[in-house]
């Protein structure tokens, strides 16, 4: 077995504006099943980081328990990271981006993480409108504990060993819309072209943004009878549209026929463009949002792309008014801003 | 009436359908097809079939934009040649040494196996491991996902150094022979490789060499502190004692009485003749101007023992830099070596001409002989050169002389500007055909001359070339000699033996080591230069010792553990693309060669390297694979959930008379 990845990569492999490759956002190899989604989601953060100039030592990433929080691990390896407590994930990232708004936050979780143990934690990290990336590398199945059926799971989904799932799926994506989430958008780790712009625009976005991502399960939910299996996803995704990341500064090349396109703007002034596939959908409406997502799971489709977004939305910095600088940057005099600041907020009271 | 499509012609209805303008070139305006039918109605009946089928022709096929006639084909691994390519190197050698294979044998220290390995190949192991012209070395993988080659020719001296015996696994001569008797002109590699192929068949081989010991240019041309005498003895001797009629100064004035005496012959004389520098004063100062290779020659047979002081060496190949470090042996003081072209076009090899350099010998470039130079007593005493300048004349750039002349002074002038062939002994009139420049004409494939009988190989074929390529000569010529007293067709050559075998030892390990050492070439170790330089018998490289061999043997990158790709058992999961150290493989939709080339990971830009396609997987994409930057890690193999990757080893032995008839023991 190998313990480490070759360091030599092909000569020609492109550069970023900081002059690193792909290679250098790498992180130790992974030592899940081969096979599963998780590591193409890893290799797909890994593209969107090279992509985006990110400078490593700039991320924070955060994670719980199960197979997806070990993934942390596998990609950008000079960056930070914590490795919490099950399901309490969200708590540390609200903690520390509390302390330090300048890191970007990767919180990286699984189904059994965020929609089990952790629920309570996610559904308020959302309502704070946290400042970060959460992933939800969702495969529908405890795999770490030998594959019993997860809240994702679907109701018509069978496990490994044949036996019926007797409850109603949670919808995550769904619910963060419901709950305020400023960018939802949902994805299927076997389809890099539309995962690497929704992570783009993700990691662009300012204030909470769900990346709901079906990442099958190689050993316990990739059987005929699964419905996260990758064929089942192959067969039943259906997109709302092509999604492409723009850059700052860069024009928006491809053509769309007009009345099927919407232009995202994010806070840095980059774009996400969407070729709608219906008319009809509007990613700005929550309500629209919603029932089209209804509609197609009530069709036996997966909804995938961009399913809703608020531009407008403010984070928890904005709402708390927290201080810009980061905690461990405040001088002295900054904190502790001495007597005659003291005097003036006591003659305040008085 | 809805007549739409239809249109009659002397009275027959007939169905006609526009094609879209990007179809147009593959297609034509439009496509017709009669209904048959004279009858409207009737026609009406079948329209809407007939024109969904012409519709179909262009709609119905994956085509686009164009033509999917010039899209990537799956690729066919059951060629031997396509993962024999892979192998850069064994590719490469004239003779299809199967180099990894030979190196994995030296990390176990199954020298011996090695050995053998390449004796079965290459014949002469020891003196290539000294000797060769390397042309895997530029060919290695290496050079392109790394810097530098592996040294692969150091390593098969190592095999050499360090083997046990090897009387035992030496083929056996039948002690009855078959009745056919060969002749071979010339002792050196050529007809030592077509003995050595022959005599276990049963063949009587006579070889006639004009000197009085056999190895042809390996022992006369190579100087011993490159190539020691008892290395070339061993594995001259090795070949004679297996069963061959060597006859000694047994020079050959005439080829005929040969032709009818024997079965067949085989000319493997080299290309025997240096050419001469007609210059002025070259008659007056004949007694110190020498030709390079006849020279070299003398001091292997211990005629000549001395130089003048100064020596002056013409020539920039690989004879000049054995004749100016020899002239140092021999206690010249000032040696220089003048070459007509820049210094970046000389023929030498690289490593050759360092060599020479590190013994402290200049290299004149751009320097062109022009006048040989006499003191009072008509003796010489230096030579006049032109110095050269590159210029552009009508587009293409030529070597001129710039006007400046310069004067050196020297004792003595060793020629080394090339070999001609020389066949006075074949007389024009026995059905031999020379053609251009009186080089005898011969078959690329199959050896044979225009004589049946007779067949060439080494020098004699092509004019100067390296050992290893007359071993590859041998070969061929064996392979032809052998068919040619049985009957059989010329063309009728042995296939090459492959197999392809999974290494798979268990989930995650292979029975090779798969680790890729990032180190950088070890150096050859170098006997202590003042000493060396005194003695023309002691040999300047020390050769790797163990623990440098094992080092370096494990810099190979097993170009030979191929990755196989079963499109049927693959779930289109990336978990191949992802982990893949160099970027090789791609799930990409299909399209042309340049296409697809353009829009891989990272453009497969070097057109030598092979695309691996597959069939079309169940997205309708196909995986390809640029096989050049492969590092034959097994990544993708260990990280595949279904196995659809597999790594295999492709074994590949090129075909020759010995195949299945050698005892060399089977290495898994």
């Amino acid at each position: 077995m190998s313990f480490i990845k070759p360091i030599n990569h092909h000569p020609r492999l492109e550069k970023n504006k900081l002059g690193l490759t792909r290679r250098d956002y790498e992180g130790a190899i992974s030592t899940l099943c081969a096979g599963c989604g998780h590591d193409s989601i890893s290799a797909c953060i890994i593209e969107a980081c090279f992509q985006l100039n990110i400078e490593a030592y700039k991320v924070a990433k955060l994670s719980g328990i199960g197979c997806s929080s070990k993934a942390p691990a596998y990609f950008l390896n000079q960056s930070h990271g914590f490795n919490s407590v099950h399901g309490r994930m969200p708590s540390v990232a609200t903690g520390a981006n509390c302390a330090n708004g300048d890191l970007l936050y990767l919180g990286i979780s699984g189904d059994g993480d965020s929609a089990s143990i952790g629920i309570g934690q996610f559904i308020h990290a959302i309502r704070r409108q946290i400042n970060m990336v959460y992933f939800v590398e969702n495969n529908g199945t405890y795999g770490l504990t030998k594959g019993q059926f997860s809240a994702t799971n679907d109701l018509e989904s069978k496990n490994k060993y044949g036996e019926d799932n007797l409850f109603k799926p949670i919808d995550l994506a769904s619910m963060a819309i419901q709950l305020g989430a400023s960018y939802v958008a949902r994805s299927f780790s076997g389809d890099r072209d539309q995962l690497i712009p929704l992570i783009k625009g993700a990691i662009q976005h300012k204030g909470f943004a769900l990346l709901d991502i079906i990442s099958p399960c190689v050993t316990f939910n990739n059987h005929d009878s699964s419905t996260k299996s990758y064929d089942y996803i192959r067969n039943h995704n259906e997109a709302v549209g092509k999604t492409d990341f723009v850059p700052l500064g860069e024009e928006i090349t491809t053509s769309y026929k007009s009345g099927s396109s919407v232009e995202v703007n994010l806070h840095d002034g980059s774009k996400i463009a969407l070729e709608k596939v219906n008319s009809k959908f509007d990613p700005t409406n929550p309500g629209n949002s919603l029932n089209y997502i209804r509609e197609k799971s009530e069709e036996g489709k997966l909804l995938t792309g961009l399913l809703y977004f608020d531009e407008s939305s403010e984070d928890l910095h904005e709402t708390l008014n927290l201080t810009k600088t980061p905690l461990n940057q405040l001088k002295q005099d900054e904190l502790c801003p001495g007597e005659k600041v003291l005097e003036k907020i006591n003659e305040s009271l008085s | 009436m809805d007549k739409k499509y239809l249109f009659k012609r002397n009275s027959i209805w007939w169905v006609k359908v526009a094609v879209p303008s990007k179809f147009r070139e593959q297609f034509g305006f439009d496509l017709r097809q009669s209904t048959g039918e004279k009858d409207l109605d009737k026609a009406l009946l079948v329209r809407d079939g007939i024109v969904s089928d012409l519709k179909s022709k262009f709609l119905g096929s994956n085509i686009e934009d164009k033509s999917t006639k010039d899209f990537l084909k799956k690729t066919d691994i059951t060629d031997p040649q396509y993962f024999h390519k892979v192998v850069d190197c064994q590719y490469a050698c004239p003779a299809h040494t199967n180099v990894p294979e030979y190196i994995r044998l030296i990390a176990q220290k199954k020298y011996t196996d090695a050995y053998m390995l390449n004796w079965e190949s290459n014949v002469f192991p020891g003196i290539l491991g000294r000797t060769c012209d390397r042309p895997c070395e530029p060919a290695c993988r290496r050079t392109r996902t790394h810097d530098k080659p592996v040294a692969i020719c150091r390593l098969k001296r190592v095999t050499y150094d360090n083997k046990g015996d090897i009387e035992d696994l030496i083929p056996e001569t039948p002690k009855v022979k078959n009745g056919m008797r060969i002749a071979m002109i010339g002792a050196g590699p050529a007809s030592l490789t077509v003995a050595r192929d022959l005599l276990p068949l049963g063949y009587d081989c006579t070889i006639f060499e004009k000197d009085s010991k056999p190895g042809g240019l390996m022992r006369t041309n190579i100087p011993s502190f490159r190539l020691p005498e008892s290395v070339l003895d061993e594995e001259v001797y090795r070949i004679i004692k297996m069963g061959a009629d060597l006859k000694t100064n047994s020079y050959i004035e005439d080829l005929e009485p040969l032709i009818n005496d024997f079965d067949a012959v085989f000319v493997g004389s080299g290309a025997p003749k240096g050419k001469d520098l007609n210059l002025p004063g070259r008659k007056e100062a004949k007694d110190n101007i020498h030709i390079g290779i006849d020279w070299l020659t003398s001091i292997a047979f211990e005629h000549t023992k001395e130089i003048g002081k100064k020596v002056l060496v013409i020539g920039g190949g690989n004879t000049a830099m054995d004749c100016c470090r020899s002239a140092i042996r021999l206690g010249a003081k000032d040696v220089k070596v003048t070459v007509r072209s820049p210094f970046n076009r000389m023929k030498a090899s690289d490593w050759e001409i360092e060599e020479a350099m590190e013994e402290g010998i200049p290299i004149l470039d751009n320097t062109s002989p022009k006048e040989f130079l006499l003191d009072e007593k008509g003796k010489l005493c230096g030579m006049k050169f032109d110095k050269m300048v590159m210029k552009d004349i009508d587009g293409s750039s030529k070597l001129v002389p710039s006007g400046e002349e310069v004067i050196y002074e020297c004792d003595d002038v060793l020629l080394a500007i090339g070999q001609d062939n020389a066949f006075p002994w074949i007389r024009k009139d026995i059905g031999i055909e020379f053609g251009e420049w009186d080089m005898p004409v011969v078959d690329k494939t199959t050896m044979q001359s225009s004589h049946p009988k007779v067949f060439f190989g080494g020098d004699a074929a092509w004019g100067p070339e390296n050992i290893i390529w007359a071993v590859s000569h041998g070969h061929q010529a064996a392979i032809s000699i052998d068919n040619f007293c049985s009957n059989v067709d010329l063309n009728n050559r042995p296939d090459p033996i492959t197999n392809l075998v999974s290494q798979k030892m268990g989930i995650h390990e292979w029975s090779y080591d798969n680790d890729i050492s990032q180190a950088k070439r070890f150096e050859v170790p170098h006997a202590d230069l003042s000493k060396a330089l005194d003695d023309l018998k002691m040999e300047v490289e020390l050769g790797f010792d163990e623990k440098l061999a094992l080092e370096e043997a494990q810099r190979c990158l097993n170009c030979d553990m191929q990755t196989v790709f079963e499109e049927d058992l693959c779930i289109e999961c990336d978990a191949c693309v992802d982990i893949c150290p160099t970027d090789c493989i791609n799930f990409i939709d299909n399209d042309t060669e340049q296409e697809i080339r353009g829009k891989l990971r990272v453009p497969a830009l070097n057109l030598d390297q092979s695309l691996y396609v597959s069939g079309e997987l169940k997205t309708k994409r196909r995986m390809v694979k640029d096989e050049d930057m492969c590092v034959h890690c097994g990544l993708c193999a260990e990280r595949c959930p279904t196995g659809a990757w597999d790594m295999k080893k492709h074994k590949y032995i090129e075909g020759h008379t010995l195949n299945n008839k050698i005892k060399v023991k089977e290495v898994a």
